[in-house]
């Protein structure tokens, strides 16, 4: 793999300090009562905009509801991302097909299923385009994961299953997932599978690059398994502090991904000028976010089928009537 | 026009889609070499190759679940899955994936997946091989509730389903399998018209899938009593022709529905809500019900007792008659 050039170095602290703010910031707005939820990724900037950047245009992400940082390297507005979190509309209001980064996925696992039948789509087409889904430790005992994969080594899915271990599905830890490592499974569906740095940048990009770059190439799947940890809670409405301790927190704050950036990049005056345009974009997004139409009581009936049964277009009109 | 079994008429419309559109896959457990268990899909692998007739592991929720990736990368699939009591593995992907993507994607992804299930009792199954799951799709929005009756309807309706463009739940009524009936091969279906199947004056007799049938066996021998019975095939659970029904009913004043399904919460009770809500004033009697009982699908000696029967039928029409 070519090691990335000094300002592709540049470009993905930018990506990940403003991730990171965004993240800050959609939390002050679930506390103002301007978000109903939001489950934060802080901690996992690395894991998640390391392996976007890997991505190519023709490429497809399936994210589950954490992967902001995914979506913030796909190009996804990020208005049209946290209109989902506002409660405006489920799944988020951005065109999937226009950035290739599919609905937030709330179903834990259930979305990796669909990036291996994208896959198996991608194939048929003749190749030369590869699916990556994302999903934590907790994900790996649902059934439907296990599905995936096996659908994945027979099929020879061109898709990379990437794990952020973040240590704990909301109060469970990580050894009360599994009795294995994670990475190790991936040999019993005859793929390869390895376990990296999660916090570390360049080793996520690199490893998801070359894993994309196989797919791709049509050598079948992997499985990466990103150790990382969410220093912040599950979402807006949990109390960490209930299941672990603090002097557990303290050390993964030390792998801050963003401070080993920061020291490989070596340059304060880059990283203060990130700071304040990072402050600029998420003031601007804010504005934006906070002046954006709510959703209309009508609209929960547009998209639930091409053309809406009799029974339906009733119900439409008869909510239509209430609300004249 | 051609003398086809519904299995027959099922292969004869897969084979039609799969000519027309190269973008329709069809796949599932033992679907490809084999031609699945009841052979619907019997052929297609040798003539339309590996790649697009193709078998899956054994795991219903990642047909389903591949069958969603593969819509939404612009393929068109129909999946089958074996039996309708080895459906419920997949339902989590049907009810949380299938039938809310386009509304999830603000109908950006449509998702026209088919899934072929062989459903309902009477040939003598092993446990899980005989349930009527009907009413879990009906109840959830988003998929349409397709329940061909017999050969012709079965062809018609699995092209309109695989051309429709959102998800379709095909019920395939295996005891109406082996059953032979002209079929147009010429003649293109369009979902949610339901179908007078029988004229009559006296009261409506109200199915879907292999009870069809049997109403028109109990509408013969009724005749033979000089009670002139109508029977309607709704065909399209969901879309359900409402309009078809209840203008049977008003002419007839009497209905009974008749489903394989148990009795609570089952299909029937929407249609007499249904029938309530809209002509009520037309009704002579209330509206009847003949269903399997509150009990998990029987073993096969005794799943005749089950199953709605002509002394059933009648039984419940000369009730009507008599209120």
């Amino acid at each position: 793999m070519p090691s990335l050039r000094p300002d592709q170095l540049k470009e993905l602290y930018r990506l990940m300090a403003f991730t990171r703010r965004v993240d800050q910031e959609a939390v002050a707005l679930q506390r103002q009562g301007e978000l109903t939820a939001f489950p934060p990724l802080t901690g996992q900037e690395a894991a998640q905009v390391g392996s976007a950047y890997a991505l190519q245009r023709q490429d497809f992400a399936f994210p589950s509801y954490r992967e902001m940082g995914v979506a913030i390297v796909r190009g996804v507005d990020l208005v049209e991302y946290l209109r989902a979190y506002r409660g405006d509309w489920n799944g988020g209001l951005y065109d999937l097909y226009a950035h290739n980064f599919g609905p937030i996925a709330s179903s834990v696992g259930s979305h990796a299923l669909h990036a291996v039948g994208w896959a198996m789509g991608a194939a048929l087409d003749g190749g030369g385009k590869a699916a990556i889904v994302y999903f934590g430790e907790g994900a790996t005992s649902e059934g439907d994961v296990h599905e995936a994969m096996n659908f994945a080594g027979i099929f020879r899915a061109p898709v990379v299953f990437f794990v952020q271990n973040n240590q704990w599905a909301i109060s469970v830890p990580v050894a009360r997932q599994t009795a294995a490592p994670i990475h190790r499974k991936a040999e019993a569906y005859g793929f390869p599978g390895l376990r990296i740095d999660g916090n570390d940048v360049l080793a996520v990009h690199a490893a998801t690059a070359e894993a994309l770059e196989r797919a791709r190439a049509g050598g079948g799947p992997t499985l990466i398994e990103a150790l990382t940890y969410r220093l912040g809670a599950h979402s807006t409405a949990d109390d960490p502090t209930r299941y672990r301790q603090a002097a557990e927190v303290e050390p993964w704050r030390a792998q801050d991904p963003l401070l080993r950036l920061a020291a490989q990049i070596d340059d304060e005056d880059f990283t203060r000028q990130v700071v304040e345009e990072v402050e600029e974009r998420v003031r601007d997004l804010r504005t934006r976010l906070l002046s954006a139409p709510r959703a209309e009581p009508e609209e929960m009936f547009e998209f639930v089928y091409a053309e809406p049964p009799a029974t339906l277009a009733a119900q439409r009109e008869e909510l239509r009537q209430w609300h004249s | 026009m051609a003398q086809l079994t519904l299995v027959q008429a099922l292969n004869e419309a897969l084979r039609h889609e799969l000519r027309e559109d190269p973008r329709t896959l069809v796949f599932g457990e033992d679907v490809g070499r084999l031609g699945g268990v009841f052979r619907v899909t019997d052929g297609l692998q040798e003539e339309f190759g590996e790649r697009r007739v193709f078998d899956t592991p054994l795991a219903e929720s990642a047909i389903v679940g591949s069958a969603i990736g593969l819509a939404l990368a612009g393929w068109r699939p129909v999946c089958e899955i074996q039996f309708d009591g080895f459906s419920y593995p997949a339902l989590d992907q049907v009810i949380t994936n299938l039938a809310k993507y386009r509304g999830r994607t603000r109908g950006r992804a449509a998702l026209p997946v088919t899934i072929r299930i062989p459903s309902g009792g009477g040939i003598g199954g092993p446990e899980h091989h005989g349930e009527s799951p009907e009413t879990y799709y009906a109840h959830t929005a988003g998929l349409k509730v397709v329940a061909p009756s017999g050969p012709a309807e079965g062809y018609q309706l699995l092209r309109a389903a695989i051309r429709d463009p959102d998800p379709v739940i095909f019920l395939e009524p295996k005891s109406r399998y082996w059953t032979k009936e002209e079929v147009d091969a010429a003649a293109a279906g369009r979902l949610g018209q339901a179908r007078i199947v029988r004229e009559g004056t006296h009261a409506t007799l109200i199915a879907w899938g292999a009870m069809t049938a049997r109403c028109l066996q109990a509408a013969e021998a009724a005749a033979e009593d000089g009670v002139e019975l109508e029977v309607v095939d709704c065909r399209s659970l969901v879309p359900l022709d409402v309009d078809t029904l209840s203008a049977s009913v008003r002419k007839t004043g009497r209905a009974v529905v008749v489903h394989e399904a148990p009795l609570t919460a089952g299909f029937g009770a929407e249609i007499s809500a249904r029938l309530m809500e809209t002509i009520f004033r037309d009704l002579k009697a209330p509206v009847l019900r003949v269903t399997g009982y509150d009990i998990p699908y029987p073993a096969a000696a005794v799943e005749a007792a089950y199953l709605p029967d002509l002394d059933r039928i009648l039984t419940a029409v000369q009730k009507v008659l008599d209120y």
